[in-house]
This record gives structure tokens, C-alpha cells and sequence, in this order.
């Protein structure tokens, strides 16, 4: 089914048209991939594996791995990277694809050579940001992205940014970030864009070979290089985890946020940090329901203000817990879970299942940096930012970016280019975790208007200080970690602006106005959820900030001005004992259910480590048992790291699994990393123009 | 203090099989290694042709040996190593070729190897799908085949464990002790391992170890670049080679795999000497070139992975195998030429032959043809 409506996003699209899925003919629409285009008919089913009939389907929707393979028009591409297009016949990959007969070889020509001061792998926060600092001091500058359209993962976040207003755009949603930082760049004459355009494989004679638009194979040698691929998700291992339905969170938001389709109806996620959070409250977001999520250490590891948007409607979280399978056979039916002893072992006795039809993988991301690793070996002038060089939010990857950049004209020699001291201390507070809780408490006044900030976890944010007309609210401005206050000062009043309610990005401040009433205060809560979700007269139940019930309540007031930008506000009346504690209102009265009656639990033995050529936990357990310490010799014996992807999610469950055997990381080989990026047909190379797509 | 009745260096193409058929001889045999595992030398690096065609006939009987020793062992030994006897198919387009293929069929008959020349409509027959626009014809064996070399040295280490051979890995040869003319002992960074024999099977890198005993080896390593496709429905048998010469590459072959993929190698001319094995941006275009122009059915298939392994060439482009004049007890089994995979099985054996005293009739001419002290006049005609 594909989204009619997103209180955030905008849905226009085209004129459909058709194309056929193994003979079926279904509707597609102008931009959609085949990937999106299928699930929009609720095809989760691309083909079968050759080894084992495995079905097989879409799990990174990134370009990443390569399960999402179908045959489009008699060749074999990925679901995922591929727009549909009137008209195509797609079949799904079952066994392996026949290749066409060619009678001629079709005309070739020269492979095209560019030289260019600065190449940028990576059009996502840190690409854009560098490519600013470039273009603004003329520097000619390449980026590739492999996306059809710039801004990498900021175009798949509906949320209003954390971090610094000054700095990184703090407040404004990732969607919209996307668009300026992509505006920016357009309008630098010296930086020009190659979209979908796939980075294959940096050489040791200093060559970067690109596959530009899908069609042609480009050499480029660049003076410097940046290197901003972004990440990859983890994967884990437990049964089931292939089957069609087990998603990296990434994926969904992709298929979701920008392919606008509803990617599930009952959804669990695995992993309480920022992605598994944001990627369940985007699901919310989309009509989606999130039937839990498990944790596997005491705490969710991500921004508690996330956690607590969660909880607040609803989503049952369940810390200290672990899966132990995602059950189905062509799909994912239910999620069966357990809890954990302080060793993270599963204990016996505590198995839950419940229905769903979609497990989100949200444990964690590797950085894409095997393209900066080469540069490096092979004494390239080479840097990275954003996550392809550490890890963390996509704010301190704006600001990665803007270093690398300044770092880059400088090493070209371009006069007068300095990376302020200051910038790297701003960097450094962007990318720190969550710190120190402090206790809600303080006495807050009774009477006027009064903020109440339900935020109480060092994060790197400071939208609200930046809003206040009257300078009430206030974040250390020399750590923006530190949590926000409120202070009435210098005889100045809260004027209830609201803005502070509008711009805060954890939606955790609400408003409490005792003027008409002060034993019956008006509270002012927001969501992101669209003004339908909540109208006048509606019963909604009162919740705090972590997510108990107290109490219940009518809608009397819905605000939802452009001003706002998507954000809504509701205006509720409250017994003076709860108003300062509600922080928000649940809609439903839970989207989980109970988890059925009894736990079921896959037993086949498919706890997948290598996707592509689906080999199991078991066979690599035993070889390990049996003496084997370099990945190469697992990989010539099971073939694990041998398909599509080259190892790129297996590498880092092969590295677990020695881990949880025992082995210490010092006798083990990896992976010896080859090009190339993903796969490209023959005739490319040869020079040969393939047809569009 | 450790002792064997003989420590192999090397646990390559060629220094496994020995290990297996020194270890089956009843033998206490230690292979020493300096990478982490088995075969990560340049026999990861190969694309897996085995034939007995050659022109040399210490190579041929060698060839036809490993063709009946890797034909056979999945019934042997219990394990796959994905042989399939699809033949080689070296095509003509260019009178050159015709002649100089012809010429070597003579040689090639006189040993009675199973090869002949087909016409172009012949030649299709067997391979739909070659160009056939200037195609004159060229040979074809159906005798040979190709297999996959990690299958095969993995299935080496296996058998020549079961069969009591040790293997240490991650240890790298430092010296060879040698006293009164004779070998005594192989000192590595973690240990000293005495043997009244040692081998050395250390491929590209033999060189190096003949300068512990104070020899050196004309063997010298260029290095060619391979990849391998996706998967895809089975279309070609043989594997087929293509001897035109043109600007930057000698010659290149490619086969389709059990496992569906098509893999494929480069000879670039000059050759590229050293063992520099990182990836260049020349081979793709350059190699992906000639096969479309050859096979247009390869235009839509996706490449995959590629790399760069090394070919430890000789003078005249055949192996050393033999004991050292020198050094009592000091042998080599080095510079395959690129041929380790298909030579290594059969080399084995005879490795295990000569230093248990017993070889075969045959084994002495080619222990003639290959000796390492003998003098490179002449030149392999098809490497």
C-alpha cells in the first residue's frame, strides 16, 4: 500500500502507469523504484535463493547488500536502486538468470578520463557541508552520489533536528536541511553533481572509477579525495533473521519516508538506540503500528527524549531484552523475544511472541570507509567525514563536513583557509552520547504561563534557548549538552509564544497557562502526528514524559498554523496537581498487544551470517571450533563473503562469532577487501552505452 | 626440540599436495607458512584451468597426471572441489594464430593428447556464442576441465592433516640451517624445526628462501589481473583463450564456474614485474573490452570482484622441480609460471616420489626436463 497522506511529508505524485511483476500487470508511479513499487502492492517477496529457496527481498534498501534482486527486462538489478519504468517486465530471481544472447558486439567506445581538483564520494550531510566550504573559494569540485537526489539519509528524517541552531540547523527538520544544503550547492558554479552515480572502486594508480547514472563507466583522478559514504547497518544473528519482512531500520525509513509506501502494518523493532527509536516514532509517523521494541541492555541507548516520544504513545519498550527469532516462512508472522541475564543470555522461561509483520534491525552502524582504507594504502591525498569517519548524529556530520572542506582547500594551497580551534570543540560536543540524568524536580511557579521542560538529559541541543523571545530558557552556551533551563529573570514573563513547544526536536516541552484557570491550567502539548489525528472534542489520554497514564482529558484547541511546520500543538485542560507532568497525550490506547499465549520459536536452522550465499551460524561455529582463524579460509571453505556485497554484512557477524567463541581478535584475519563497490555489467567497462536505468 | 623427516615451505598450489603425498608416504612432514592460512598465496588468485594441452612434455605428462588425480577425487576422497571437464577452447581470428596452434597440435598428437582443430563452424558448435565474424577456427581438448583452486588446496589440507602432516601458519622461514653441504634445519620467527629435508614450495616468493641455502632461483613474479561475475544459468563449457596479442595485454582467458560465474584473467604485455598486487583502473576496461568483442553474450553479465595475483615466472616458462646440486637435502618445487593449480596435484606426487626414493619410469625424464640446474635455452611456445 503506498502512503496517501504524511502529517510531515509531502505525497504528490504522478501519472501511473503500468508494469508487470512475474506476468501480474500493477501500477507504478513517475520515480519509484521497483523495490517500492512492489511493496506498494504488497509483494515482500522478490525470489527464492538459488542455494536453499530461500525467499529473498529487501533488507538494506540501500544499494548495500543484494537481496532485493529481481530481473528487470531480462537482466538481473537490484529492486532497490532501480526506477521502474513503463511498461517493464519484472520477474522475480528465482534460480540463476539466463543471460540475453547478444549477436554483435554493441559499438564501444573510449572509457571517459576526468581530472578534477576534488572528488566527493557522498552526497548526504558531510558531502554537502564540504562541498559548501569548496564552492564558496571556487575550488572545482566533483560529487557522486548514489541516490537520485542529494541530502543521503537527512531526506528520510521527518524529525526536527537536535544540536546547535547556530552551528547545524538545530530545529529544523532533516528533510529540510536536505533541501537547503542541496540548494546551496547547486548554487555554486565550481561544484558540479553526478547523481545516481555509484563509486565502484578507488586504484592504486590514484583512479576512482565511477558508474555515472547507471550507464557508463567514468575514470576520475582527483588531487584530494573526501570519502563521505555514510554507514552501513549492523546486522544480528538469530533465527529467521533473513527472512523477507527482517529489515534494517534504514531500510524502512527509506521505503517509508521516501518511497512513501507503507512498508508494514505491525512492526517490532530490535535496538534501543537513536536509529531503532527515530525509525518506530517515523513508523507512528506513517499509520504504522509499533508492537514493541526490545533492548537488550538495561536502558535504551539512544536520546531518552526519543524514547520517552515512543512511549508516550504507546509503543511498549522492553529493556534487558534480546530476540531469539523472527517466525514465518515466506515472511516474518510474529517476533518471539526473552529477557536477559546480566550476561546477555537469554533466560529460559521468559520467551514472548508477538504477532508482526516486519522486524526492524536497529543494532548499530559500521562505517562505509573502505573507500578512504584504499585511498590511504595507496598514499592518496585522502580524508573522511560524517560517519564514514566516526559514527554519530547526522548534526556533527554537517559539521565534519564543513572541516573536512576548510582541511581540503587548505591542503590544495588555497590561502587564508583556517579550521577555527572552536570548531573542533563544537564538533566534538555534536558527536557525544547521551550524558548525566538529573532528577525532575525544582519547585516551578503556579500562576502566568510556565514552560515546563520534561528534558532532562545531557544531549547536545539548544533550539529552545535560541527561540525565546524573553531569554527565559537558557543552555549553557559553552556546552550545549548541559540540559535547558527556565528562569524568570529581570521581571520578564513567558509570553506563551509557544515557540519553544514548536521548535523543541524531542517534542518535550509543553506549556502550562493558569491565567484563566489556575486551579483547571490550560496545558499546550505538541505532536507531529497531523491536526486530524486530534480533533476538537476528542478524548485523549494525559501522559508524562516517560509514558504512564495520568489521567484523561479533551482536546479544546488544535493549532496547526504554517508557522509551526508540521508541528501541532493541542491545547488540553488539566487538574493543576497533573498539568505540570503531562508532557504529551496518546492517541490509542496502545498500539501493542499482548504477546500471544504461548512463546513459538523457530527452530530451522537459518540464523544466516553471509546473505548472499546463505551460510549459517552453525557451519562457521564449527569450522571456527575446528582451528580456522582467517576470514579468507572461512570464506574459500563456506563462500561467506563471497557473493554480492563482498562481505559487507557478514564481516562484522563473522568477527561476533569468534568473539562469542572465544577467539581473541588478535588471531583473527579479516576479509581481504576487493573492488568492486557492487556489481557492474561487463559491456560498462567495455565502454559500451547501456540503454536508461 | 621439533624433527621431521621433512619440512615443506610453503602451503600453496604445490606445498599442500606435497605435504599430502610426503604424509601418505609415511613420512613426519611440517609445512611452514607465513600467511594465516592455506592457498593465500597466488593460489587464491587463480582462476582454476587445468589441462594437459601443453607443448612441453614434461608439463604434459604432469597436466594429464593432475587431470586424473583432481578428475577423480571427489569419488577418492569424499569432497568437492567443482571439477568439470568442459575442455579448453583457443580460438584463431588472425592467421597467426591459426599457424602457430596448428604447428603445436603436431607436438601435442605426438604425445596423444586428445585435441583438435575445428573449423569456424566447428568451433561453434561447441561455443554458440563466440563472435563469428573473422573467426577462423582453433583448437579444442575435451579432455581438460577447471575446478576451484580454495576447493582443491582446502581439500589438500584436509586430507594431509587427516594424514598426519602439521601445518604452522602465520610463521615465516628466516633461515635454513645448513652443516657439512647438507640441510639440517628450518629456523622461523617463532621456531627451529630440524629435517634432513627441506622443500622449497614457496611460489613467487621462492627466491627468497633459495638465497637461505645460498641459491638462487630464476624465478621471477609478474603479476596478472583476474575477477569473477555474478552467477548466472550455465552457457559455456570450455574455457576458452584468446592469444591475440594487442597493446597492453598478451593474451586472456575466462571460464563460467560450477557455481555459475564466469572468471576471468589478463596477461598484460609487457609483463608487469614484482609482487605489486593492488588493484589498477587499466585492467577492467581493457580486459572487459576484448571479451565483449569476442563473447557479445558477456555485454550484460556483472562483474563482481576483481584482483591482482603472481605468476613466478621462469626463463623458459617451465617449473624447477628436483633436488638442489648443491645443498644435500634441499629441494624445490617453484616457478609455475602461473600454473601451480593445474601442475600442483601432480607435482605433489612426485615430490613424494623423489624424496622416498621411489620414483616411477616416466618420473626421470621429467625430473630432466624440469631440474633446476638446468641451462633456459629454450622457450615454452604456449604458457
Amino acid at each position: 500500500m503506498r502512503l496517501e497522506r504524511h502529517p510531515i511529508l509531502p505525497v504528490e505524485r504522478g501519472e501511473p502507469f503500468p508494469f508487470t511483476f512475474a506476468g501480474r500487470e500493477l501500477l507504478a508511479y513517475p520515480g519509484e523504484t521497483i523495490a517500492a513499487a512492489l511493496f506498494a502492492h504488497g509483494i515482500r517477496v522478490f525470489g527464492h535463493h538459488p542455494k536453499d529457496g530461500a525467499p529473498q527481498g529487501i533488507f538494506c534498501a540501500n544499494g548495500q547488500c543484494a537481496q532485493c534482486l529481481v530481473l528487470a527486462d531480462g537482466l538481473p538489478v537490484k529492486a532497490c536502486m532501480t526506477a521502474v519504468r513503463p511498461g517493464m517486465a519484472v520477474l522475480p530471481a528465482d534460480g540463476l538468470p539466463e543471460l540475453p544472447r547478444v549477436p554483435t558486439p554493441p559499438p564501444l567506445r573510449e572509457i571517459g578520463r576526468v581530472e578534477v581538483p576534488v572528488l566527493i564520494i557522498g552526497g548526504g550531510p558531510a558531502g554537502l557541508s564540504a562541498a559548501i566550504e569548496l564552492g564558496m573559494r571556487g575550488i572545482q569540485t566533483l560529487l557522486v552520489d548514489d541516490k537520485a537526489r542529494l541530502g543521503g539519509k537527512l531526506v528520510l528524517q521527518t524529525h526536527r533536528f537536535f544540536g546547535s541552531t547556530e552551528a547545524v540547523y538545530a530545529g529544523t527538520r532533516g528533510i529540510d536541511i536536505a533541501a537547503r544544503l542541496a540548494a546551496e550547492v547547486r548554487a555554486l558554479t565550481s561544484v558540479e553533481v553526478w547523481l545516481d552515480t555509484v563509486a565502484l572502486a578507488v586504484y592504486s594508480d590514484g583512479w576512482v572509477g565511477v558508474l555515472r547514472e547507471g550507464r557508463s563507466y567514468v575514470l576520475v583522478r582527483p588531487e584530494v579525495l573526501l570519502v563521505a559514504t555514510g554507514a552501513r547497518e549492523k546486522s544480528l544473528l538469530f533465527r529467521g533473521n533473513t527472512l523477507p519482512g527482517v529489515y534494517g531500520a534504514g531500510a524502512f525509513q527509506t521505503l517509508v519516508n521516501r518511497d512513501l509506501v507503507r512498508a508494514a502494518e505491525r512492526l517490532f523493532i530490535v535496538g534501543g538506540g537513536n536509529v531503532g527509536l527515530i525509525a518506530g516514532y517515523h513508523a507512528l509517523q506513517a499509520g504504522i503500528a509499533v508492537v514493541g521494541l526490545a533492548e537488550v541492555l538495561p536502558e535504551c541507548g539512544g536520546y531518552k527524549v526519543h524514547r520517552d516520544k515512543l512511549a508516550r504513545l504507546g509503543v511498549p519498550i522492553f529493556t534487558s531484552h534480546t530476540i531469539l527469532s523472527a517466525n514465518g516462512r515466506d515472511g516474518v508472522e510474529s517476533v518471539t523475544i526473552a529477557r536477559v541475564d546480566g550476561r546477555f543470555q537469554p533466560i529460559p522461561g521468559t520467551e514472548k511472541t508477538f504477532p508482526c509483520d516486519t522486524v526492524l534491525v536497529a543494532v548499530g552502524l559500521d562505517p562505509v570507509d573502505e573507500f578512504y582504507r584504499k585511498a590511504k594504502e595507496f598514499g592518496m591525498r585522502a580524508f573522511a567525514a560524517g560517519d564514514a569517519q566516526e559514527i554519530a548524529e547526522a548534526s556533527a556530520a554537517i559539521f565534519s563536513g564543513k572541516i573536512a572542506g576548510r582541511r581540503i582547500a587548505h591542503a590544495l594551497g588555497f590561502p587564508g583557509v583556517v579550521v577555527p580551534p572552536e570548531w573542533e570543540t563544537t564538533l566534538e560536543v555534536l558527536k557525544s552520547r547521551p550524558g548525566a540524568r538529573r532528577e525532575p524536580g525544582g519547585e516551578l511557579p503556579t500562576q502566568g504561563v510556565v514552560p515546563v521542560l520534561h528534558c532532562h538529559e545531557e544531549i547536545p541541543c539548544n533550539p529552545c534557548a535560541s527561540v525565546c523571545p524573553q531569554g527565559l530558557l537558557r543552555v549553557d552556551p559553552a556546552d550545549i549538552r548541559k540540559t535547558p533551563e527556565f528562569r524568570l529573570e529581570n521581571g520578564k514573563a513567558c509570553l506563551g509564544c509557544e515557540r519553544c513547544v514548536v521548535v523543541c526536536p524531542g517534542l518535550a516541552i509543553t506549556l502550562v497557562d493558569y491565567r484563566k484557570d489556575p486551579e483547571h491550567p490550560t496545558v499546550t502539548v505538541p505532536h507531529e502526528l497531523g491536526a486530524e489525528a486530534t480533533p476538537v472534542g476528542a478524548k485523549v489520554a494525559l501522559v508524562s514524559a516517560a509514558g504512564e497514564i495520568l489521567g484523561e482529558a479533551e482536546v479544546r484547541e488544535v493549532r496547526a498554523t504554517p508557522r509551526n511546520d508540521r508541528t501541532v500543538l493541542v491545547k488540553l485542560i488539566v487538574p493543576k496537581e497533573i498539568a505540570p507532568n503531562v508532557a504529551g497525550i496518546r492517541l490509542t490506547a496502545r498500539w501493542g498487544e499482548e504477546p500471544l499465549p504461548e512463546a513459538v520459536e523457530s527452530l530451522a536452522d537459518d540464523e544466516i551470517v553471509c546473505r548472499c550465499e546463505r551460510v549459517t551460524a552453525g557451519e562457521i561455529r564449527a569450522l571456527i571450533r575446528a582451528g580456522f582463524r582467517d576470514m579468507n579460509a572461512i570464506k574459500a571453505v563456506t563462500r561467506s563473503g563471497m557473493g554480492a556485497c563482498g562481505g559487507k554484512t557478514c564481516g562484522p557477524l563473522l568477527k561476533r562469532l569468534f568473539r562469542e567463541e572465544g577467539v581473541s581478535p588478535d588471531e583473527v584475519t579479516d576479509y581481504v577487501g576487493r573492488p568492486l563497490f557492487m556489481e557492474v555489467p561487463l559491456g560498462i567497462f567495455a565502454g559500451a552505452e547501456l540503454p536508461d536505468g | 626440540m621439533a624433527s621431521y623427516d621433512v619440512v615443506v615451505v610453503g602451503a600453496g598450489s604445490v606445498g599442500t599436495p606435497a605435504a599430502l603425498a610426503l604424509a601418505e608416504a609415511g613420512l613426519r612432514v611440517l609445512v611452514v607458512e607465513a600467511r594465516p592460512s592455506v592457498g593465500q598465496g597466488s593460489n587464491k588468485a587463480a582462476i582454476g584451468g587445468v589441462r594437459a594441452t601443453h607443448s612441453d612434455p614434461a608439463k604434459i605428462r604432469l597436466g594429464r597426471r593432475s587431470i586424473e588425480i583432481v578428475s577423480t577425487w571427489k569419488e577418492a576422497r569424499g569432497e568437492e572441489i567443482e571439477w568439470r571437464s568442459g575442455g579448453y577452447v583457443f580460438v584463431a581470428y588472425t592467421p597467426r594464430e591459426e599457424k602457430l596452434l596448428k604447428d603445436l597440435l603436431v607436438v601435442q598428437h605426438r604425445y596423444g593428447l586428445e585435441i583438435e582443430w575445428l573449423d569456424a563452424r566447428g568451433l561453434l558448435e561447441v561455443v554458440p556464442d563466440l563472435n563469428p565474424e573473422g573467426l577462423l577456427g582453433g583448437t579444442y581438448s575435451p579432455g581438460d576441465g577447471h575446478l576451484s583452486p580454495l576447493l582443491l588446496v582446502h581439500a589438500y589440507y584436509r586430507e594431509a592433516t587427516k594424514a598426519g602432516a602439521e601445518f604452522r601458519f602465520r610463521e615465516r622461514v628466516t633461515g635454513i640451517e645448513v652443516r657439512g653441504g647438507r640441510v639440517r634445519a628450518v629456523v622461523t620467527d617463532r621456531g627451529r624445526y630440524e629435517a634432513p629435508v627441506v622443500v622449497n614450495a614457496a611460489g613467487a616468493w621462492a627466491r627468497e628462501i633459495g638465497r637461505l641455502v645460498g641459491e638462487e632461483h630464476p624465478v621471477v613474479p609478474d603479476s596478472h589481473e583476474a575477477g569473477v561475475t555474478e552467477p548466472v544459468a550455465h552457457f559455456l563449457d570450455p574455457m576458452i583463450v584468446d592469444i591475440r596479442p594487442v597493446p597492453g595485454s598478451s593474451n586472456y582467458y575466462f571460464h563460467q564456474l560450477a557455481s555459475g560465474q564466469l572468471t576471468f584473467c589478463i596477461s598484460p604485455s609487457p609483463p608487469i614485474v614484482g609482487e605489486d598486487c593492488r588493484e589498477t583502473s587499466a585492467f577492467l576496461p581493457m580486459v572487459a573490452r576484448r571479451m565483449v568483442e569476442l563473447m557479445p553474450r558477456l555485454v550484460n553479465v556483472r562483474v563482481r570482484r576483481t584482483w591482482r595475483g603472481l605468476y613466478p615466472m621462469t626463463p623458459d616458462g617451465s617449473p624447477l622441480v628436483g633436488w638442489s646440486s648443491e645443498v644435500a637435502g634441499y629441494a624445490v618445487a617453484i616457478g609455475m609460471c602461473g600454473q601451480g593449480v593445474m601442475l600442483g596435484p601432480a607435482v605433489g606426487e612426485l615430490l613424494g616420489r623423489l624424496i622416498t626414493d621411489s620414483l616411477l619410469p616416466g618420473d626421470r625424464e621429467v625430473l630432466e626436463l624440469l631440474s633446476p640446474s638446468r641451462s633456459f635455452a629454450a622457450q615454452e611456445a604456449l604458457k
